[in-house]
């Protein structure tokens, strides 16, 4: 457990002095600020809970931004300590390979966590000071939505993780960490969409489609803050899908969590069988 | 010596896709020995010391250190009493000199109010100390890289080219350091291609070439192994200087003969084979079988 935290408090101290987490911190804050603000101006004046607006606008913010980040934050994490020298003295030291990996993955997801908790805590203290009315049902919306990001975040960073054992090559991890963005977070939205329109209805029911949904933790997340809450999905024009949804809240969170654990265990195995 | 012996490499192969990397070797190392493992690059002798540290496995035969198998799960505590300075050694270069050295301390579970007394045993000073690792030259990177080796007191030291990039006066310490560890117990192993800076130091020396161990037993052994001529230099009076050579075994009667029998001499000067000339021997024999 000490080794854990020795490695991961590493990784922390490395993300502040190379600015990592500070330059994250206030994109996301940024962004959040600025998505809340003008998100919120059209439904300004009809006087309903605007945090649910940011909530809607927030989630897909995070579905873009915080796999890229993740990614890039991660598809370096063992490959470049192979390619620098750093690893072979450090697999020399009374550690285990998988206490090497999950210490510096422990890291990079404290980074990402605090940078989506901060960053969106922002705008969750911008409308609060802003005076409108939020009822505690919209708070757990929010805090969810938060909860969930810093979950995807880890997904992510869980893959480009794999990408990062499963190669020799710096380049090569950097390109499959671009591949996994591009697939997960454009194409395969759009894929399913295609696929949907050229079956017409015919074979592709309601279960095959969450069972494809589910198969990303990009929707999985979507579906868990669009139509998790009632008050979020009428604004998100998702209450027709939600009443649709025959998957609750606590399997998506599961899945997502599945999307940490898979990939990371899977590169666990391949770094312990690494000839480094 | 097979009771002391630290280190215990049998018949051990590495192959990487088809090439070999080392190739059925043999090789035991006891306490309080220095040996120097020499050999050109790509000979095999990081991949051994690599197969000795566990961090790759050998294709064939078996690898025990202190009585383990560095590359099992349980070779925790293996590994605390073993010391590596790897070759062109590498930190992370946005921590400190103390960050550093605590870091490899907390993993090795060493207490860290041993460092100072490691800072100074090495001649970082404290100035240095407080600087990130990114700001240092070569020479302050190289102590650094001793100091964390040496965390711990371990009883088995790999120092693989530990004196490249070194000033002559820092390599002096950094050998009076090596000397200290041995004659307190450690078992070192040395890799170096300096090697006329080796003689002296090492109590065996070990030639590789092409994963192969060509060569194994202290100077003076290798030196009747490889039959190299003695180089007997004569000045006259006159200042005129004449060479001549003789085998090692007749070096004795040929230098009795020469002080009787030869002409009025101002100087007589021996020179031996350098390590350089035996392993370029050994690598010449190695090449025509």
């Amino acid at each position: 457990m000490n080794t854990l935290l020795t490695i991961a408090a590493k990784e922390v101290r490395d993300g502040l002095r190379n600015r990592w987490v500070v330059a994250t911190t206030l994109l996301m804050a940024a962004l959040a600020l600025t998505l809340s603000f003008l998100g919120a101006a059209p439904t300004g004046t009809v006087g309903v809970g605007r945090v649910e607006v940011t909530i809607v606008s927030l989630s897909s913010l995070t579905i873009f931004l915080l796999p890229l980040i993740a990614l890039l934050l991660s598809f370096d994490a063992v490959v470049g300590e192979i390619d620098r020298g750093t690893m072979t003295l450090l697999l020399s030291y009374p550690v285990a390979r998988w206490q090497v990996l999950i210490g510096k993955f422990l890291g990079h997801a404290a980074i990402i966590a605090f940078a989506t908790v901060l960053g969106y805590g922002a705008a969750g203290v911008a409308l609060a000071m802003s005076g409108s009315e939020i009822g505690p049902e919209s708070w757990r919306a929010f805090a969810a939505m938060i909860g969930s990001s810093v979950l995807l975040g880890a997904a992510f960073t869980a893959m480009g993780y794999l990408a990062s054992t499963l190669v020799r090559d710096r380049g090569t991890a950097a390109g499959i960490a671009v591949a996994i963005w591009l697939v997960l977070v454009l194409l395969y939205d759009m894929a399913l969409l295609g696929l949907l329109v050229a079956d017409g209805g015919k074979t592709v029911n309601a279960g095959l489609l969450n069972g494809l949904l589910l198969a990303n933790p990009a929707d999985a997340f979507r579906l868990f803050n669009l139509t998790g809450f009632k008050s979020v999905s009428q604004f998100a024009g998702t209450a027709g899908l939600a009443a649709q949804v025959q998957v609750s809240a606590s399997v998506l969170l599961a899945v997502l969590a599945g999307w940490v654990a898979a990939p990371l265990a899977l590169a666990a195995v391949l770094f312990s069988r690494r000839q480094i | 010596m097979t009771d002391t012996a630290t280190i215990r490499v049998e018949g051990v192969s590495k192959r990487y896709g088809d090439a070999f990397a080392v190739r059925e070797v043999d090789l035991d190392l006891a306490a309080g020995e220095c040996v120097a493992m020499v050999g050109h690059n790509g000979a095999g002798k990081s991949s051994l010391i690599k197969l000795m540290l566990g961090l790759t496995t050998p294709t064939a035969g078996s690898v025990r250190v202190l009585g383990g198998d560095p590359a099992s799960a349980a070779a925790s505590h293996i590994r605390r009493q073993v010391g590596f300075l790897p070759e062109s050694v590498a930190f992370h270069p946005s921590m400190t000199g103390r960050e550093t050295l605590d870091f490899y301390a907390r993993l090795k579970r060493v207490p860290r109010d041993g460092n100072d007394a490691l800072f100074e045993r090495v001649g970082l000073e404290p100035a240095a100390v407080k600087r990130r690792v990114g700001t240092y030259s070569k020479g302050m990177r190289q102590r650094l890289a001793l100091a964390q080796a040496l965390l711990g007191g371990p009883k088995v030291l790999f120092l693989d080219e530990p004196t490249t990039g070194l000033d002559p006066a820092l390599r002096q310490s950094f050998y009076e350091i090596v000397r200290d560890l041995r004659d307190a117990g450690t078992t070192v192993l040395l890799c170096s291609h300096a090697l006329t800076e080796l003689e002296g130091q090492a109590d065996r020396v070990v030639v590789m070439n092409r994963g192969r161990k060509v060569a194994d037993g202290s100077l003076a052994t290798l030196r009747g192994l490889a039959q190299l001529p003695v180089r007997i230099r004569l000045t006259r009076p006159s200042g005129e200087v004449v060479e001549t050579a003789c085998a090692n075994d007749d070096k004795v009667a040929t230098l009795r003969r020469i002080a009787c029998e030869g002409p009025e001499l101002a100087d007589i000067e021996v020179v031996q084979p350098s390590l350089d000339e035996m392993y370029a021997h050994f690598l010449r024999r190695e090449a025509a079988e």
